[in-house]
């Protein structure tokens, strides 16, 4: 069977990629990501092109900008509050600094970007947390344009879509931040009680003082796969209960079961979710 | 008079002969039937609740408790309470609300349980129900922070029309040794983040997040309860002669933080 072999065997990259595959070239200066879940190297331009997910699966991290290209249609994110930016409220040792610092490597001036947009079509009032900025720590700011943003969308009769990534109420503004807490979950619940539509996302990571807020007060919640979401940090638990926590501890997957996602939705599915939903709550809003 | 540092204000909060939660529903109140459960999975025992009179009014009191020996310490998990605690609260809340009662509640907690268990059973969605629920409540809802108010697991018990603070006690987003920790690596420096976090008292009534701050100098005296009932008294009868009070608990909150700049 020697001949069978031999005209079985591909003759070129292209062909043993697969018909329709990309042609593969080993260009030595792109620069590669390694994913911590199959350790595999990826070429950055394989996964942009791939919404930031590796082919195992594994969602990586992405801004806030690069989300809002994602999941709305062209041209249609509106910003608000764009220029309100933290001020050291309680001149916290080292604040400043750490602001300066945030705001260069994140370019932007805070670390949530709020606006009006429209999902294939269904236009909604959309925040997105940008871990690039502190950790996407709430400060006032943060409290603030998100308030906003629900007492806009309540005044508009819009639905709400947020997208949560944070370590939790910023430190460095202290009691300020906790109050975020508050105040934002009291627009949440005007706009509930307007009988107003509101979804979040949960994404990579979502902890603290915004888990125990606006992350988990969703009419629907939905999560990003592998997302770690919780209350307390897996660390600190560990080290105060010495216990070794169990697999997939604080996982989308562990909170599924646990009955506080409604859904695990992967990266490339969910504007059509997302636009899904809206369809069906604008619409009883509307009528 | 010696000058106490912010750190050592969290010390003296942290006290385990303070009065407890405990100590004020029996010396503040009359007839405390306590009510157990949350109705969904468990009673907490880190928070005690239920009803009682003040002055003859029947009231909701709700209280954080952490014991003060050892023993009663572990049996309260040292006043954290775990997802079953914040639920029971607000069932009993919802309850005051219904037959028209007011709330009060006390607060002295080094934060939210943290452990397995707790976070299996939503601790962060409870806090989160907590806080969406307490600020349409259609009663009055006053908190004392008593001791330590750790972060969302105090503030899960202070969305209130007035929350006071005692004058040693102290609020704050963080514990000092956890934030001197994740920001220096260094938990011996707790004084020094307890200095920035501004957690006082007197910080929190500088920045107009609480309405007062109660002096400390004769506590756990009767003088020092029968001072507390008063000014309950008199708070709750102009709470409930007032209109607006859902709107007025909303900007309450909403001021906090609110920029100065309107763009759209």
């Amino acid at each position: 069977m020697a001949f069978l072999n031999f005209q079985l065997k591909p003759k070129n990259e292209l062909e043993a990629g697969g018909r329709g595959a990309a042609p593969v070239h080993r260009d030595e200066s792109e620069p590669e990501q390694t994913c911590p879940n199959c350790h595999k190297s990826i070429p950055v331009s394989r996964l942009w092109a791939n919404q930031n997910v590796c082919p195992c699966g594994h969602h990586f991290r992405i801004n806030a900008r690069q989300r809002i290209g994602m999941i709305t249609d062209r041209n249609s994110f509106r910003e608000m509050d764009a220029d309100l930016q933290s001020d050291d409220p309680l001149n916290f040792a080292g604040y400043q600094a750490k602001l300066e610092t945030a705001r260069l490597s994140s370019n932007e001036p805070e670390a949530v970007v709020c606006g009006t947009a429209e999902i294939r079509g269904q236009k909604c009032c959309l925040f997105v947390m940008e871990a690039a900025f502190m950790m996407g720590s709430m400060g006032t700011v943060v409290g603030e344009k998100i308030t906003r943003l629900f007492e806009y969308a309540l005044e508009h009769r819009m639905s709400v879509v947020g997208f949560t990534v944070s370590g939790g109420a910023r430190m460095q503004e202290g009691l300020l931040s906790l109050m975020q807490m508050a105040k934002v979950s009291g627009a949440v619940k005007r706009h509930s009680d307007g009988g107003l539509f509101y979804l979040t996302v949960l994404t990579d990571p979502t902890t603290g003082g915004v888990t125990a807020s606006f992350a988990m007060e969703g009419d629907i919640i939905i999560a990003e796969p592998g997302a770690t979401v919780g209350f307390a940090g897996a660390r600190v638990i560990e080290q105060t209960t010495r216990k070794s926590l169990p697999r997939g501890f604080q996982k989308a997957e562990f909170l599924l079961e646990h009955g506080f996602v409604d859904a695990i939705v992967a990266r490339k599915a969910q504007a059509d979710t997302i636009a899904g939903l809206l369809r069906i709550h604008n619409r009883e809003v509307s009528a | 008079m010696i000058q106490l540092t912010p750190y050592d204000r969290v010390r003296t909060a942290r006290d385990s002969k303070r009065p407890s939660g405990l100590d004020y529903i029996n010396r503040i109140f009359t007839d405390f039937l306590e009510l157990h459960g949350d109705r969904r999975y468990a009673d907490d025992s880190a928070v005690v609740g239920g009803i009682a009179h003040l002055n003859g009014k029947p009231v909701t009191v709700i209280a954080i408790e952490k014991g003060h020996t050892t023993k009663e310490r572990m049996a309260r998990a040292f006043g954290a309470p775990n997802p079953e605690g914040y639920r029971k609260a607000l069932r009993l809340m919802r309850q005051a609300e219904k037959f028209r009662r007011p709330v009060i509640c006390f607060v002295d907690t080094s934060g939210a349980y943290c452990g397995i268990g707790a976070e299996e059973r939503g601790q962060g969605q409870a806090i989160a129900e907590n806080l969406m629920e307490m600020m349409t409540l259609n009663t009055p809802i006053i908190s004392i922070l008593v001791g330590e108010g750790g972060s969302g697991g105090a503030l899960a018990l202070s969305v209130a029309d007035r929350v006071w603070m005692l004058e040693n006690a102290v609020y704050s987003v963080i514990s000092p040794e956890g934030c001197a920790s994740i920001l220096w690596k260094d938990a011996a420096k707790a004084a020094e983040a307890a200095a920035n976090l501004k957690l006082t008292a007197q910080d929190a009534l500088t920045h107009s997040i609480i309405e007062r701050m109660i002096k400390e100098t004769a506590i756990g005296q009767p003088s020092f309860y029968a001072h507390i009932r008063k000014m309950l008294t008199e708070e709750l009868e102009e709470l409930e002669s007032g209109d607006d009070l859902l709107r007025q608990r909303y900007d309450r909150f909403r001021r906090i933080g609110a920029q100065k700049k309107e763009t759209i």
